[in-house]
């Protein structure tokens, strides 16, 4: 194991004291693990809250800021926080205009999610959550969790964090990003398993010469593995899946996403590819952005998020934004 | 009869075996899911051995109870919420009786596995820590040794199902032929009973 940290146990510690160190906008509670825009709770002003596993980095902590979220609460490598860090969050954060919570679509994050939200009702906040289900690669929902929630985390948290930002109520918000879930999907390959600090190798063998289509943010094998195929193969086997999944009404968001150790060399010239099957599926493109934005550590390889986005969608992804990770109009 | 000296010793035994097997459980997640089960349980039973030091509750109601707290605050993931949820159940369910019997545990440890089947809505064959945690509740009539050996064989009958909870359930077929680890722990749990009843009278 190579990794450039000091023991397995202190990765998440250390990581949140480097990010404090690095934004001063933001306010960094590393003991109890809650990442909050230093100028919160904005009076009049809904509180997107959100969390997961550490790992997806910059998701989430990277997307606090005006325009986006209030507050980032970082679990273990891959793990869900606990309700106590939500609860926190939430408390640190309620203007009294309520929290929404954003929820990838994790048995451990919904369940502390839900046990957090409890215990912030206790406190008098009200609190609503937007699920986010957007990965196609996970079918048959009826006898499963569900499709897990990956890449249109961001486009949930940058358009209801708009929605909020222009003092729209809870219920409105809240709409917004449930409507932003519905309208997204995603499929991820992998050319290269992760390693986790805590196992210091990787999670499963790939063989050179292979890769796996249907892959999460988790390290864990996705639904087939095949022969490598090119960039351009890749892009049309994903965009494909897309589109069957929810034929095209409108034009949409593409977010073309890197899984943490793919280059943007490669990352460009596979958008390339991307662009060029939605061309000839006759999609418009609105808006695209390329990078690494829901990473899965040191994973090689790349998801692609489609978002349909009519007028009043496109015009809150426009509005400005000020986090580490996502930057425009201000 | 079972006094809080028996289930303080059931907590430290669970602590002991997920201390012992925790490389075990993080090697039979990674197959099938993110490789951290055995570090994060871990994690949460370092702290309910710390907070039954400080704290010290008299009654076997209060000791479960302060150890599904801990679980919930510090594990994370699904495994947090579900064993906490499963220990403050079955605290809860024997109320503030100084001691409980057998009997009673058992009917207690059933609410505690009806409240986690409610909260991850799971059922048995769905390859989790159900299908080792209802077969030793129904065994606890014939005792600890007989609940240990059912969820030993509950955990083991996982691997050639396919799962439909959890991160599992995300590969679909290729589910099939692991272990579940979190059955794998419920049976270490289990066998925890077993051993806190063998420490009685050291």
């Amino acid at each position: 194991m190579r990794m450039l940290i000091n023991v397995p146990e202190t990765v998440v510690a250390d990581a949140l004291r480097g990010m404090a160190a690095a934004y001063p906008d933001l306010t960094v509670d590393v003991e109890n693990r809650v990442i909050v825009r230093r100028d919160a709770p904005v009076a009049g002003q809904v509180a997107l809250v959100s969390g997961g596993g550490s790992g997806h980095e910059p998701l989430h902590g990277g997307f606090v800021g005006p325009g986006m979220l209030c507050a980032a609460c970082p679990g273990e490598v891959f793990t869900s926080p606990v309700p106590d860090q939500m609860a926190r969050a939430a408390a640190a954060v309620d203007s009294g205009a309520g929290v929404l919570f954003i929820v990838k679509n994790y048995t451990g994050d919904v369940l502390n999610f839900d046990m957090a939200a409890e215990l912030a009702e206790d406190e008098g906040i009200q609190v609503a959550k937007v699920l986010v289900n957007d990965d196609i690669a996970v079918t048959d929902s009826l006898y499963t969790a569900g499709r897990r929630g990956t890449g249109a985390t961001l486009f949930v948290e940058k358009i209801a964090g708009a929605a909020a930002a222009e003092g729209q109520p809870l219920e409105r918000v809240e709409a917004i990003g449930r409507q932003v879930n519905e309208n997204s999907r995603s499929f991820g390959v992998a050319l290269s398993a992760c390693t986790t600090p805590a196992k210091g190798s990787p999670t499963f063998e790939l063989p050179d010469g292979e890769l796996e289509l249907g892959i999460g943010i988790h390290g864990e094998p996705g639904r087939e593995r095949r022969p490598m195929m090119t960039s351009g193969e890749i892009a049309d086997f994903a965009v494909n899946a897309l589109l069957e999944d929810m034929p095209p009404h409108s034009p949409v968001l593409v977010l073309v996403n890197g899984m943490g150790a793919t280059p943007l060399l490669e990352l460009f010239g596979f958008n390339a590819e991307v662009q060029r099957v939605l061309r000839e599926r006759g999609v418009p493109v609105a808006r695209t952005l390329v990078g690494n934005y829901v990473t899965s550590l040191d994973m090689a390889g790349a998801s692609v998020t489609l978002c349909q986005a009519d007028e009043e969608l496109l015009r809150l992804w426009d509005a400005p934004v000020k986090t580490p990770a996502l930057r425009w109009g201000m | 009869m079972l006094d809080a000296d028996f289930f303080r010793r059931w907590m430290a035994a669970a602590t002991a075996s997920v201390n012992r097997e925790a490389e075990r459980l993080t090697a039979l997640d990674s197959p099938i899911g993110d490789a951290d089960h055995g570090s994060n349980l871990q994690r949460g039973f370092t702290a309910v051995a710390t907070a039954l030091e400080k704290e010290a509750p008299e009654t076997p109601g209060a000791i479960l109870v302060l150890a599904g707290r801990q679980l919930i605050s510090t594990v994370g993931g699904a495994s947090g919420p579900l064993y906490g949820t499963l220990l403050r159940r079955t605290g809860k369910a024997l109320g503030d009786a100084p001691e409980v019997s057998e009997a009673q545990l058992a009917e207690a440890l059933r609410a505690g596995v009806d409240g986690v089947m409610a909260l991850g809505g799971a059922a048995p064959g769905d390859k989790t820590m159900i299908d080792a945690l209802v077969p030793a509740v129904d065994a606890l009539g014939d005792g600890f040794a007989a609940a240990r050996a059912a969820a030993e064989e509950g955990a083991v009958a996982t691997t050639p199902l396919q799962a439909r909870k959890g991160r599992a359930s995300y590969l679909g077929a290729r589910s099939i032929g692991h272990q579940d680890p979190g059955a794998t722990s419920s049976a270490l749990l289990i066998a925890g009973l077993e051993e806190a009843a063998a420490g009685a009278g050291g």
